[in-house]
């Protein structure tokens, strides 16, 4: 067993090597590699949209209303006559935007409070917990109501928003990940040689948790993308004109049966980039986890 | 399937083989019965509520959301009057065709050469549904509890007209002598009326004013308490064509015909039952699948569908109620006049009807629905973009040059997005203006219009009766439901004192022109459509008219089996 | 031992609880709109008589300890929104339905989504691998307001085959309810188990066991599962917290009288009472359900299951 510490290159030093490595790795899983060329595709075109869009956003044509896919509108057009594409490239923005800082921010709180009340432990990982149960119980739509009504409507506490709520699930998957670890060898030897607990938590434990992780990461930024749609809905965060893929798929949905390309088309858009963000997450994990690249 | 099952089957007992197998299978086994069970029972042809419905007798009828409760003197929405009139009948009920006064609980009445005595003559057959004769001392009890100031009713200003009852109702007079009302004898009421009130009759057809059985009240709690248990099925007294006999909550509510009912050889339903429908899409799919013989209402985005059917179901007629945007007119740039006619002038509602809504509505001009009751609102605020520009212009904003920005107010619902979207862009090239737009949820939406917490606000108006003074009396100096700005004392002198006033149907209804005209020259708000009821009605339902109150009589419907729906 | 352990924990959901009430209790007094506000203004002498009703005349503290000693009486209030009827009857109304709904979600959820991921897991990057995964990736990002519509017009219009609303009323109306709620989660069970198996499989102690000839099933089942399933486990609680409040969506789509259509109307119609109460309920739930998962992740976990037993 003490080998098998010694052997777990998690034990060495964090050098370029390990990075170098999941990246070669990564670039070997084709699916992976595909999963981030889309969305590198996709944040090339988001960034792009104001000059590439084949109409302006806000144009309507009530007389044509919702039309088919045809030439002039690859897409088709939605109610009010404007462009399909042009929504979902607009939409894009907002929703890989949310999607991505959303996500990072429940990312950093979630892992930092699982992987602390985890380790420690005892009393400290009682309270922290509470509060996370405290935090699940509570009413989300008052909550929400106050946030706008207190702090106004921006994009910014959109952000905020959705991260406070998506941090909660990450943090008790981190802490049940972390618990799991301390009682490893590799862990007890690191305490041992009198590494200090955010050392160990920084350089052994959240590195090995990462499986779960990464997959749930993947898992939260679609989720995060739906929020946005059912915050946008109710009032909190973007306005008409602007849109998002979210609030085109609520919309769609509304009218599935009359108008199915509507739906069909955001909904491809978003799939598209959540297969990719799977094949991504997959990727990274089986490149992360060294363990497993001796078999 | 077999497969799969074999396969969960396995798995389950891997997962647990260290002794523990026998229970888990014994669940998954019983959940895949379970399945199972259901699967089969739903497979079987099953007969849907329409067509159980046309058989017995019985009207399921899609009623919007669950009732807050059926105490006539404390609930406040549309699909609690649905059911209440089930219940509970007032002293004169409306014809559903003509919406003319018909006789309830009141046989006749007389009214006085001056307009303000009324008399009614109570039925000798008008019972309770525990035997009880109904009585003119029910009546002017049950007002007394309407009226109370602890009662908390909000519907109480529907007896306002009455003498004195303003002051009963606000606190201001102890005596419920005072009030015009009296008892004559067992079966004979006088009512006396601050003026002459032509729409006096409709309103004894508004829950508020319905009387309700004392010894029931009384005998679960005092008179003005609003918690008692008193409406239960199992407790509930009332008067009307039916009785209550199932209650549960979210799920349905049913009444069956009441053998005790005056009038009860012309009811010829069995039963209604009442679903709470909450979601218009889901109540649309309800009644596809032959659930419901009728509904509150249909998706916008159905109406074409549904339009295109032979024999379609879709029934759509006039309904006294405005769709309009309050103007802020205390802030800029909206404090200006020629800015707010601009506005109102820029939009085409023909299109926007025409389009988005899809011809579903009525365009209006002015804030009073055309044809109430006979009269006909000015029409001073056609699409007129060149108008629009020149008074833009001349408020400062040629061409848009200058604009500060307005923000317009909804509350979210998609219906209300559509519109806004649609008119934002109309402003913006008729006159190269920027509007934002914001929706907030309901009860935010409504605190921020109530305290003049916005610029533009959508808007909706349901008239109480049919009458203009219902739209038009809205918006007098600090009215409580104004939320403009708009005061202009020469205004409140035509809608205060001296319509009501007036000596002739033809004199009252020049004196509302000449307040309408006013108005709508200082465009405190900006009228969009006038309102239309919109719902699916099963062809064998009959005897289910459209009316301008969307007034229901259920003494009048009645089902044709024989009648299919068309597929 | 293990019992101090689950007495320490429902000692420390007191507090829990505590903090949620007196946090909801002040925030949904400080968001805008009142309970008895409508489009029609209610005249100024009748909501005073109103407020004077429900105690909302008082000073808000002696409103909120007046609360607490009702509560500590078991009574949530008269609700706001239908008079005449208390929150405990609203609750006991709709609780039964949200928690059988749950219930049985949850059992969809675990069955498909964990049989998915295990079966994935046996085999990374083939078709056994790709198709159930792929497919739970289509199952989260199918929201259920699109997956119940879908459904729902298949089977419920289309084909006909299940009904398209109600709860009980109909044989075989809980079906679609269940499954358009359970899958979104399978979905989740499906790619946490996944992981976790993948993880579990590559460990020294698995290595032990093949290398002790033990068959692959036996391995999988003997030694991997119980520790692949520990994300899972982890998931559970809080999934079964969402399930609850997510069932709203469903339950308004299939028209299912639960205490998720409940919640979220008292929530836009400020009634005060029947929020309160069923967050009080909910959290009481989510605190139970969490306890659970962790006592299930503590058993299923050799060495912390061995912490238990020894110390």
């Amino acid at each position: 067993m003490n080998e098998q510490a010694i052997t777990d290159p998690s034990q060495a030093p964090p050098g370029s090597s390990l990075w170098q490595d999941a990246w070669l790795r990564l670039k070997r899983n084709r699916l992976a590699v595909f999963g981030l060329c889309v969305l590198a595709a996709f944040v090339v075109i988001a960034l792009l949209t104001p000059w590439i869009a084949p109409y302006d956003y806000t144009e309507q044509n009530l007389e044509l209303g919702a039309s088919p896919p045809s030439a002039e509108h690859w897409l088709g057009t939605d109610i009010f006559g404007r462009d399909l594409l042009t929504q979902i490239m607009y939409g894009g923005r907002i929703s890989l935007a949310v999607g991505f800082v959303a996500t990072a921010v429940a990312l950093l709180i979630g892992v930092t409070w699982g992987a602390v009340a985890g380790y420690v432990g005892g009393r400290v990982d009682a309270v922290m917990m509470r509060v996370v149960d405290i935090l699940y119980a509570l009413p989300f739509i008052i909550f929400i109501v106050l946030l706008m009504v207190v702090f106004g409507r921006n994009i910014i506490l959109l952000f905020l928003a959705i991260g406070a709520v998506e941090w909660l699930t990450m943090a008790r998957i981190m802490r049940g990940q972390v618990q799991t670890l301390r009682q490893q060898e590799f862990v007890e030897a690191a305490i041992s040689i009198g590494l200090s607990p955010a050392t160990i938590i920084r350089r052994h434990l959240i590195p090995n948790a990462l499986g779960p992780i990464i997959v749930y990461t993947t898992l939260t930024i679609p989720s995060v993308m739906l929020l946005e749609a059912f915050l946008s809905f109710l009032g909190l965060g973007i306005q008409p004109p602007q849109t998002s893929w979210g609030l085109l798929i609520s919309y769609g949905a509304e009218s599935m049966e009359e108008y199915p390309w509507l739906l069909i088309f955001p909904g491809l858009a978003l799939t598209l980039t959540l297969f990719s963000l799977n094949f991504l997450g997959d990727g990274l994990r089986d490149a992360l986890d060294v363990r497993g690249a001796g078999d | 399937m077999a497969g799969c099952t074999a396969i969960a089957l396995k798995y389950v007992r891997y997962r647990f083989h260290t002794g523990r197998e026998s229970r888990a299978i014994f669940s998954i086994r019983s959940l895949l019965s379970w399945a199972l069970v259901c699967l089969l029972a739903a497979c079987s042809p099953g007969e849907s509520n329409v067509d159980r419905g046309n058989r017995e007798g019985i009207l399921h009828y899609g009623n919007g959301t669950e009732p807050q409760g059926l105490d006539p003197h404390v609930v406040t929405g549309v699909p609690e009057h649905h059911i209440i009139v089930a219940l509970f009948e007032g002293l004169a009920t409306k014809n559903p065709y003509t919406l003319e006064p018909e006789p309830g609980v009141a046989q006749r009445w007389e009214i006085s050469e001056d307009g303000r005595v009324y008399t009614f003559y109570l039925n000798p057959q008008a019972r309770w549904s525990n035997g009880d004769p109904v009585l003119a001392s029910d009546v002017v009890w049950s007002w007394q509890r309407a009226l109370s100031p602890v009662m908390g009713n909000q519907y109480a200003y529907m007896l306002f007209p009455v003498l004195n009852a303003e002051a009963y109702a606000t606190g201001k007079l102890e005596d419920f002598g005072e009030v015009g009302i009296e008892e004559i004898d067992e079966r004979t009421l006088r009512v006396t009326l601050n003026a002459p009130t032509p729409y006096f009759l409709q309103l004894l057809d508004h829950y508020s004013t319905f009387p309700v059985h004392r010894a029931t009240i009384e005998k679960y709690g005092s008179a003005t308490d609003r918690f008692t248990p008193w409406t239960r099925v199992e407790n509930i007294v009332g008067n009307g064509p039916f009785v209550l006999t199932e209650w549960k909550l979210n799920r349905r509510l049913r009444v069956e015909k009441s053998p005790t009912y005056w009038d009860r050889d012309r009811v010829r339903l069995n039963g209604v039952v009442y679903y709470p429908t909450e979601n218009a899409t889901s109540e649309e799919r309800m009644f596809r699948a032959n659930q419901l013989h009728v509904t509150q209402t249909i998706p916008l985005g159905k109406i074409p569908v549904y339009r295109e059917m032979p024999d379609s179901p879709f029934v759509n007629a006039p309904y006294l109620g405005s769709y309009f945007y309050r103007l802020n007119t205390t802030v800029a740039p909206l404090d200006d006049a020629r800015v707010r006619r601009a506005l109102a002038l820029a939009i085409d509602r023909e299109k926007l009807n025409a389009t988005v809504m899809h011809n579903v509505n009525v365009p209006a001009y002015s804030i009073t629905p055309p044809d109430t009751l006979g009269y006909f609102p000015p029409k001073l605020l056609g699409y007129d973009v060149d108008q629009a520009q020149r008074l833009l212009a001349e408020a400062g904003y040629p061409d848009g040059a200058g604009w500060p920005g307005l923000e317009l107010l909804y509350n979210t619902n998609e219906d209300h997005r559509k519109v806004a979207v649609a008119l934002q862009q109309m402003w913006k090239t008729a006159l190269n203006i920027d509007i934002t737009l914001t929706n907030q949820e309901w009860k935010v939406y409504l605190d921020s219009v109530s305290q003049m917490n916005y610029q533009m606000a959508r808007a909706g108006w349901i008239g109480d009766y049919v009458d203009a003074n219902s739209f038009l009396d809205m918006f007098v100096c600090g009215g409580g439901n104004n939320h403009t700005g708009y005061c202009d004392p020469a205004y409140d002198e035509l809608i205060l004192r001296r319509a009501p006033q007036a000596n002739s149907r033809q004199e009252r209804y020049a004196l509302f022109f000449e307040a309408e005209s006013m108005l709508m020259e200082q465009v405190p708000l900006i009228p969009l459509y006038t309102y239309t009821s919109k719902k699916l009605v099963h062809p064998s339902v009959r005897g289910l008219p459209s009316n301008l109150m969307d007034a229901l009589n259920l003494k009048y419907v009645w089902l044709e089996p024989e009648a299919e729906a068309p597929e | 031992m293990m019992w101090r352990f689950i007495g320490y924990r429902l000692l420390q959901a007191v507090p829990v609880i505590l903090a949620v009430i007196t946090v909801t209790f002040f925030l949904v007094r400080v968001a805008p709109g009142g309970p008895f506000d409508g489009e029609k203004a209610v005249i100024p002498e009748v909501k005073a008589a109103l407020e004077a009703q429900y105690r909302l005349d008082q000073p808000i503290f002696a409103q909120y300890t007046a609360y607490l000693a009702d509560l500590a009486s078991g009574d949530l209030g008269p609700s706001f929104k239908y008079p005449g009827r208390s929150v405990n009857e609203l609750i006991a109304a709709g609780l039964p339905v949200t928690a059988e709904l749950g219930l049985y979600a949850l059992l969809v959820a675990v069955v498909i989504g964990g049989l998915a991921g295990v079966v994935a897991s046996l085999r990374p990057n083939t078709a056994q691998d790709y198709i159930p995964m792929s497919a739970a990736m289509i199952g989260i990002c199918m929201p259920s307001f699109l997956l119940g519509p879908l459904l729902l017009l298949l089977f419920g219009i289309h084909l006909e085959w299940l009904p398209v609303s109600g709860w009980g009323d109909i044989p075989g109306d809980k079906i679609l309810p269940a499954v358009t709620l359970g899958s979104t989660y399978a979905a989740y069970i499906a790619r946490l188990s996944r992981a976790g198996m993948l993880e579990v499989m590559s460990q020294d102690y698995i290595r032990t066991a093949r290398a002790k000839g033990l068959p692959e099933w036996r391995v999988v089942t003997g030694h991997a599962l119980r520790g692949g399933l520990i994300p899972v486990v982890a998931f559970l609680g809080p999934a079964f917290a969402g399930l609850l409040a997510g069932s709203f969506v469903v339950e308004t789509i299939f028209q299912v009288p639960g205490l998720g259509r409940f919640y979220v109307q008292a929530a836009f119609n400020r009634d005060y009472t029947m929020i309160l109460g069923t967050t009080v309920f909910l959290s009481t739930l989510i605190v139970v359900f969490n306890l659970l998962s962790d006592i299930l992740a503590a058993w299923m976990n050799p060495r912390l299951r061995q912490q238990f037993g020894g110390s």
